[in-house]
């Protein structure tokens, strides 16, 4: 295999193209609305119609906006229904052939949903098929790959990435380029690539679409990143709640080693690498390096304290690149066109894009990519489409590590300087938009509930911590709360977060204070509420 | 100077603390000159006076009589004082609260052990209502100081009182934190 | 052997390169409180009473995992940790049921003794009364899950002094279990091999010798000393 055989194969997938095509997604969201029944429908009515010489029906990823699915698109026309029944299959490919307007709701690409987002990380998101490796090769896929093996020495590849300015995608922003010099600095004899697919934050589902919409996107990054740093071996550690993206990783994995592009000599280059699936078993605190690395070595999932970084010593000892599944994504644009081009996008400490889940009470559920420094308000009010019915009251995002952000901030631009400065976090890209009828201390004792229940037990503030927490919590919006639990939450929350362990008991108080700060009259509420029913019994 | 105004109670416990502080021996002829016992156990009164300097509660809150008396006793004092682990941790007598809701314990104990009479004691309105959840003192009413120990030793109330004389922060050190 | 020169609370000292800042301290006649370690196994930082500042270092570091650092200045004293420490030791008393005066390792705890050095005279918390089990399946030994704190000290001295690894733990937060084998009852364990370590490693009440009674239980860590200097160092010395 070389670049040849790539560009034949690109060039083969793109000649089998038939002259109409209609893209169905088959990502989570749309399946769980009967989007496999639509995708069949229309390949019965195709047939039906015997139109088979001119239409093809392809299963595609995610197209983003998940709360119009099942979303079928036509190409070339560009034709988007949204919300299709596989009853309204027929009168669509019907309408190809002159047969009058499809009975099936239409909606537009030219809202500011999807004019507004620059995809990089989702740019063959719900164009490509992605259980066929000819599909990501047509768009160009693996090439990125070739560059790196055979025009560029491992140190160049470092220092492209770290020019990038790309920062890491899974929550704290780390300098992907100074992680991987680390990593490709270290003296070993074996050294390992870890992709982190453990995404767990409520409301998140970004790296699950990338997975389930581009798998080959993310090997490739992988394997550039292996390239890179002098590692043979990957694994993708991904949460076993996500059957689909396992299976298409799967495939993907299969279809790259068949190819040659995974396994040994990739493009004949002396450049071995392997990749081999690990499913997580339902700990959200997995997520977190120290803890994933362990589960991988099959051990309890439990943090441990650092340093040693991963980057010294990882898995079984050894030197150890890990990076989220958003980060290995943009490995491979990076290197096909450059660093200036990736830097010249975001802002200037937080470079390229980022992709949101949208959710909660907003129009538009689903899931965006725009460019760092974008403001809040473009994203929730203009993309989102706002509340329905109603206002922003704020707009949480980091998830449980995170804060909630009042409407008054909605300016600001989202980058990972301005959200931390609101006491909030960029996290992976969780963002759930809440409004007026939304309660906050409710809001921070369904987060602190959940770090509760996902606290490993290793530590003591966390595990004890974040159950007080959210005992004083209970007593607040049960009204048993006095002044002097508040002045016990407020101090327990700052405890809680310099003495924990790892990030998940480090940040689990970030809700609760993010609320303190910005909503205290709903904590005084609660307090002088109860105090009045006591005084009236 | 105007003679102190002491009270003690016995609330969920097992009076060791009182027996303590019986312990005090000829000290306690030292306290007399100073001290009037104005409530408690020892002496008559039935009903909480007001006023009172300092009050020694011995013992956890384990009914609703139980709130009853520390909130009374809260508004009249101006030191409140949790006498002992019961009254501090909850201790002996919270050792119930793991098993869960007060009435099916009672159900179990005085009806479905087969050695009893198969009937609940009292009448409606005759006993005290036991609480779901045993609690120490300061999760019902502030508390100003606290004596762990179980019972405190008689040295240890010593110092405690001799503190509490003299207008000192009412806080033991060291070994005086002993629990148990 | 490279030393490292830094200041603890102000008192200038020296240490080994390979030493933690809290060998360092011991050393040097310097307490900071402990509870999941302990000597002759591996150091897990789980705990957070041995949390220090460093000057320069925004974030509060464990000294049992920290290494010495050249000029490294910490404190061990500051209002800050004592209070962290404090409500450490407040949560651990409020999140099991540990009574004092109805435990074999009353006067004996390390638990009670660092209510007292931290100065706790009651917990702020309100407690969790939490179901625990008692398991006295062993012949020898029984474990009381009411007094555990999950300081794994069990667990580790069972798996790297014994080799055994009857210990682990099971479930997540507060619902955390110290397990024996694959969650069988103590005595159905057949990994055991009844050595009594972790009864010597349990700081509290919680792994006791069977027919103590309260305040009985006195733990003898000299032995764990004994068997970790005769590996490491091949001295045979108590």
């Amino acid at each position: 295999m070389d670049l040849n055989d790539l560009l034949e194969i690109a060039e083969k997938e793109n000649a089998s193209a038939k002259p109409i095509r209609l893209r169905c997604c088959t990502a989570a969201g749309c399946l769980s609305q009967q989007g496999d029944a639509v995708k069949n429908a229309l390949q019965q009515a195709v047939a039906d119609a015997d139109m088979s010489d001119r239409v093809e029906i392809v299963g595609v990823g995610c197209m983003g906006l998940c709360s119009a699915g099942p979303l079928v698109k036509i190409d070339p026309d560009g034709a988007l229904f949204e919300q299709v029944q596989p009853e309204q299959c027929a009168s669509i490919i019907a309408s190809l052939n002159g047969g009058g307007p499809a009975e099936a709701s239409v909606g537009s690409d030219d809202i500011p949903f999807f004019s507004k987002q620059h995809p990089i990380v989702l740019e063959n998101s719900g164009r490509i098929n992605p259980e066929r490796i000819e599909s990501y090769i047509a768009a160009g896929g693996y090439q990125a790959l070739f560059h790196s093996l055979r025009e560029m020495a491992p140190t160049d590849v470092v220092e492209e990435i770290s020019k990038s300015g790309l920062r890491g995608r899974g929550g704290a922003g780390f300098p992907t380029g100074l992680k991987w010099a680390t990593v490709a600095k270290m003296k070993a004899e074996r050294k390992y690539i870890v992709c982190n697919a453990d995404e767990g934050d409520p409301g998140a589902f970004m790296d699950r679409s990338v997975l389930e919409s581009d798998p080959h996107r993310v090997l490739e990054g992988m394997a550039i990143a292996a390239y890179a740093v002098g590692a043979t071996q990957g694994f993708v550690y991904v949460r076993g709640e996500y059957p689909l993206a396992i299976s298409r990783l799967k495939t993907a994995i299969q279809q790259a080693r068949r190819m040659g592009l995974l396994g040994t000599q990739i493009f004949e280059s002396p450049f071995d690498f392997r990749v081999d699936l690990r499913i997580g078993a339902g700990a959200f605190v997995c997520g977190e390096e120290t803890a994933l690395l362990r589960s991988i070595e099959g051990q309890r999932g439990t943090p441990r304290p650092r340093p040693p970084f991963p980057a010294q010593s990882g898995l079984w000892g050894y030197p150890t690149l890990i990076n989220n599944v958003e980060t290995f994504a943009n490995i491979a644009p990076i290197v096909s066109k450059g660093s200036e081009w990736f830097s010249a996008i975001g802002t200037e400490k937080s470079k390229g894009t980022k992709v949101f889940a949208l959710a909660g009470k907003i129009t538009n559920t689903g899931l965006i990519e725009v460019p760092m420094g974008t403001p809040l308000r473009t994203i929730v009010e203009e993309m989102g489409g706002g509340v329905p019915n109603g206002q922003v009251k704020a707009v949480q995002t980091g998830g449980p590590s995170g804060g909630c952000i009042p409407a008054a901030h909605l300016d600001t631009p989202v980058d990972y300087e301005s959200l931390a400065k609101l006491g909030s976090i960029m996290g992976s890209g969780g963002m759930i938009v809440m409004d007026q009828s939304d309660n906050m201390v409710g809001v921070a004792k369904f987060f602190m509930e959940f770090c509760m229940d996902e606290s490993c037990g290793k530590c003591v503030p966390c595990r004890a911590g974040t159950a007080q927490i959210h005992k004083i919590l209970t007593k607040v919006t049960d009204g048993r709360a006095t002044s002097a639990d508040l002045e016990n939450l407020r101090s327990l929350c700052e405890m809680v977060k310099s003495a924990s362990l790892c990030g998940l008991g480090q940040s689990a108080p970030n809700p609760v204070l993010s609320t303190l700060r910005y909503y205290p009259d709903e904590y005084q509420a609660c307090i002088d509420g109860g105090a009045a029913a006591e005084a009236s019994a | 100077m105007d003679r102190v105004r002491l009270a003690t109670i016995w609330l969920g416990g097992c009076s060791g603390c009182h027996m303590s502080f019986l312990d005090l021996d000829e000290f306690l002829i030292d306290l007399a000159d100073i001290v009037d016992v104005v409530y408690g156990p020892v002496v008559d009164p039935k009903e909480y006076p007001d006023n009172v300097d300092i009050c020694l509660i011995e013992g956890a809150v384990c009914s609703d009589e139980h709130i009853h008396h520390v909130k009374n006793i809260r508004a009249k004092t101006k030191v409140v004082v949790a006498f002992g682990d019961c009254a501090v941790t909850g201790n002996v007598p919270a050792m119930r609260n793991p098993l869960g809701k007060i009435a099916p314990i009672l159900q179990e104990i005085y009806c479905e052990r087969p050695e009893t009479h198969g009937q609940m004691p009292g009448e409606k309105g005759l006993m005290p209502v036991l609480l779901d959840t045993v609690v120490p003192v300061h999760q019902v009413i502030k508390v100003d100081a606290f004596l762990p120990g179980c019972p405190p030793p008689a040295s240890r109330i010593k110092e405690f009182v001799q503190l509490a004389l003299s207008g000192a922060e009412l806080k033991l050190q060291g070994s005086g934190l002993k629990p148990g | 052997m490279a030393v490292k020169t830094l200041t603890i609370d102000g008192k200038a000292i020296s240490a080994r390169e390979e030493q933690t800042i809290l060998q360092a301290a011991r050393e040097n006649g310097i307490t900071i409180p402990t509870l999941c370690q302990l000597n002759g196994t591996s150091n897990i930082g789980a705990c957070r009473l041995c949390l220090v500042e460093v000057a320069g270092v925004p974030k509060l570091l464990p000294a049992c995992v920290t290494l010495v650092g050249e000029g490294m200045q910490v404190s061990t004293d500051s209002e800050k940790i004592h209070e962290y420490r404090k409500m450490i030791v407040e949560l651990l008393f409020a999140e099991r049921n540990h009574v004092c005066a109805a435990c074999v390792e009353n006067g004996h705890c390390e638990l009670q003794d660092l209510a007292i050095s931290v100065g706790m005279d009651h917990s702020r918390y309100d407690y969790m009364n939490p179901k625990c089990a008692v398991d006295i399946t062993h012949k020898r030994y029984g474990i009381d899950h009411n007094r555990c704190v999950l300081c794994g000290r069990c667990v580790r001295v069972c798996d790297e002094i014994e080799g055994a690894h009857t210990w682990d733990f099971q479930g997540r937060g507060a619902n955390t279990r110290t397990i024996s084998d694959m969650f069988v009852p103590w005595g159905q364990a057949v990994s055991c091999t009844s050595c009594g370590k972790c009864v010597q490693a349990c700081p509290t009440g919680a792994i006791f010798r069977r027919g103590s009674t309260v305040a009985e239980m006195q733990k003898d860590r000299t032995r764990l000393d004994f068997i970790v200097t005769a590996r490491e160092k091949k001295q045979w010395i108590a």
